[in-house]
């Protein structure tokens, strides 16, 4: 690592690069999506900014232009972001300073956001570049919602597949967090499995099912290997 | 365009209950982090969430079909690259391309 100590901004710009060419293309692709659905432009931008949590934002633009009662729109977002339950146990809020900071820390918490600030490489991170790093993406997102919104009609007719860029992300932080746990393959395994078992016995509430799963296969494990002491 | 007033509100709702899923656990969980119980689920957490939300992103992919193809080799390209060049811009960045190549090329609908 470099020594000069960059300035909390700065480094956390840097962090931001690779979730960042993630969230470009897929917040393009929202966006254009909006318009295309019959959305005006501004109702990307207020998604984006407001909701921000992108594989919920687009099932969104499903729900609010087939008249989805509110009640149904809450049920959903419960469902599809319920996972963020689970970020509370690891994400390092204790290390953001402030009412205000952590108001926005938690506001801000989306998937990559916990990916990035919970990896081995930031446990020296102190709360102003989480702070920025948060920042930078809910920018990126909301920027390129909005710019999606306003240029969509420009998108080549037969350009399509663009929102693998999501798959990829996660492909890149699963291999790295994976890679975080030195050898210890039963946890991406029994993760998979969680996986592979909410998705054929839960089809419809997939990701709470596994997150679910998960947890309980990754209790059960540890009561029986004997309560060893981890190395947090 | 929905009544404005409607989609404005869905917004709102959305956002309500994605920002209390993000911040009411922590006051809930954060005097359990000092439990092994706890420190043992959060240190293995990450990796477990990132590989569901993975298998998540591909829970459509029709493996019995040509059209897997597209996402399958793109997935392929992409932990080949990451595991090569561990740049994470470069893998994403292949990887997209290969997929939007790919469906909008061969696989076209």
């Amino acid at each position: 690592m470099p020594s000069p100590i960059p300035s909390p901004a700065r480094a956390a710009f840097k962090d931001s690069a690779g979730a960042g060419l993630g969230f470009i293309p897929l917040g393009l692709a929202f966006g254009a999506l909006v318009t295309q659905s019959g959305l005006d432009w501004w109702w990307a931008g207020l998604s984006a900014v407001l909701a921000f949590g992108g594989s919920f934002e687009f099932l969104l633009i499903g729900l609010v232009t087939a008249g989805t009662p509110l009640v149904a729109i809450a049920v959903s977002a419960f469902m599809v972001n319920v996972r963020h339950v689970f970020y509370a146990l690891s994400f390092p809020l204790h290390r953001v300073t402030g009412r205000l900071g952590k108001t926005y820390s938690t506001f801000a918490l989306c998937d990559e956001a916990y990916a990035l600030t919970t990896g081995e490489q930031a446990r020296s991170w102190p709360g102003r570049r989480i702070l920025w790093l948060q920042l930078y993406l809910h920018l990126y997102w909301a920027g390129s919602a909005v710019a999606g919104a306003l240029l969509g009609s420009l998108i080549p007719e037969g350009v399509t597949g663009l929102d693998f860029a999501l798959t990829a992300m996660f492909t890149v932080l699963a291999l790295d967090a994976v890679r975080d746990l030195r050898g210890d393959l039963p946890t991406p395994v029994l993760a998979l499995l969680s996986a592979v078992a909410a998705r054929l016995l839960f089809p419809d509430g997939m990701l709470p099912a596994a997150f679910a799963l998960f947890t309980a296969a990754l209790l059960a494990r540890h009561v029986t290997t004997g309560r060893k002491p981890s190395h947090a | 365009m929905p009544d404005t007033r409607y989609a404005v509100a869905a917004v709102l709702v959305a956002a309500a209950v994605t920002w209390g899923l993000r911040a009411l656990p922590f006051a809930a969980l954060t005097p359990l982090r000092a439990s092994g119980t706890v420190r043992y689920l959060s240190t293995r957490m990450p990796a477990g969430v990132m590989v569901i939300l993975l298998a998540y992103c591909l829970r459509d992919v029709p493996v019995t079909h040509a059209r897997a193809l597209a996402p399958l080799a793109a997935l392929a390209v992409t932990v080949g690259l990451h595991l090569w060049r561990r740049n994470a811009l470069l893998s994403i960045l292949g990887g997209t391309a290969v997929h939007t190549l790919l469906a909008s090329l061969v696989f076209a609908p």
